[in-house]
């Protein structure tokens, strides 16, 4: 038994505990909450289903690969595993196509491999950068978005670079 | 329609690399495959991602969302100090924050965008510097437990799928910190232009 193992179980008891203090209705949250987890699901299945579609044919055809190896020495300089390259450039524009590609990297590496746990933290630490400015400014009626998308553009580079970073200092090179 | 464009694209593609280099019999078992794959996909990451949604939504009503907002409130007065002289806007962008925190991105959407109306009252369709870093904010991800990326390596097999935490919080701090500093310093060159 590790330590790392008391993480999970003592985090529900003490959500649990806490919320019955609160006299707050646990059960109905939780099966709540489930509820709108499925419906996240049912949502984004279908856009999984068109997507890993075209990943694995991606892969298949050898164009992955391709890509990986164009990318290879700019992303070297930086410490990024080459083969996330496909992932970087489908995280800003779409989450589902993102989720699709991240799930190929983790059957193809293994989700515990170095590859796999750098897809993991930038699909963790990232957003749909475009569907997001898209959604905002639609709303808010703005035209002129200024700095916004290469401000947002920066963040997410650096969330890259800092993926490999973190996974390589929390984890080591192996 | 951009995904239209960006699917066809990957899909020709796809068919041009495997005719160039022959692998055209495997492209098209990856097609049935990848089909497959997603569905199967889908029902392995159901129950975790279920489950956590569930946790999320017990600490939302536990207060703790409210407590969090609460908390952050010094901060956002700082980063947005104009927005925050109207009550209304503190309290949505506020809780849009804390919503982001808890992954309960159905919740922050509506909030950011109540915010971002406010915000952008009297702007006629210019983004201010503001307006900009709470865009920026919400195009940067900080979330205390990425559930959909846990869920995933849950049912890829992964031997402990939430291991990926402290990495995601420290780069989730440093994505936002430099964009939030790039929003700054390129409004900073905006305004020297003449």
């Amino acid at each position: 038994m590790s330590l790392s193992s008391l993480v999970i179980p003592l985090l529900l008891a003490l959500v649990a505990a806490y919320g019955l203090g609160r006299r707050v209705d646990v059960y109905a949250a939780l099966t709540r909450g489930a509820a709108e987890g499925l419906s996240v699901l049912l949502r984004v299945v279908p856009a999984l289903v068109g997507l890993l579609t075209a990943v694995s044919m991606l892969r298949a055809s050898g164009a992955m690969e391709y890509l990986s190896a164009l990318c290879a020495p700019a992303l070297d300089l930086l410490g990024i595993p080459p083969e996330t390259a496909p992932l970087m450039l489908v995280r800003p524009v779409s989450g589902s196509g993102a989720l699709a590609v991240g799930s190929e990297l983790m059957a193809a590496h293994g989700p515990d491999s170095h590859i796999g746990r750098v897809a993991a933290v930038m699909l963790g630490s990232t957003e749909t950068t475009f569907y997001t400015v898209a959604v905002y400014f639609g709303a808010a009626g703005i035209h002129k978005t200024r700095h916004t998308i290469p401000a947002a553009l920066t963040a997410d580079l650096t969330g890259f670079i800092a993926s490999a970073l973190a996974v390589r200092l929390f984890f080591g090179t192996g | 329609m951009a995904m239209a464009w960006i699917w066809s694209g990957m899909v020709v593609i796809s068919l041009l690399f495997g005719l160039f280099t022959g692998n055209l019999d495997a492209v098209s078992a990856a097609a049935l495959e990848g089909a497959g794959a997603a569905v199967e996909l889908g029902v392995s990451m159901a129950g975790v991602l279920c489950l956590w949604s569930g946790v999320m939504e017990v600490m939302n009503a536990s207060g703790l969302s409210a407590g969090l907002a609460r908390a952050f409130r010094p901060l956002l007065r700082r980063l947005l100090p104009n927005a925050s002289r109207d009550p209304e806007t503190l309290a949505a962008v506020s809780a849009n924050v804390s919503a982001n925190l808890l992954g309960l991105g159905n919740a922050a959407t509506p909030l950011g965008i109540q915010a971002a109306r406010r915000m952008a009252a009297g702007c006629h369709g210019t983004a201010s510097d503001e307006l900009c870093a709470l865009v920026v904010l919400n195009t940067a991800s900080i979330q205390l437990i990425p559930a959909t990326v846990g869920s995933l390596r849950a049912a890829m097999g992964s031997a402990a799928p939430f291991d990926i935490l402290p990495a995601v919080w420290l780069t989730s701090v440093l994505s936002v910190t430099a964009g939030l500093a790039a929003a700054r310093l390129l409004s900073l060159l905006d305004r020297r232009r003449p």
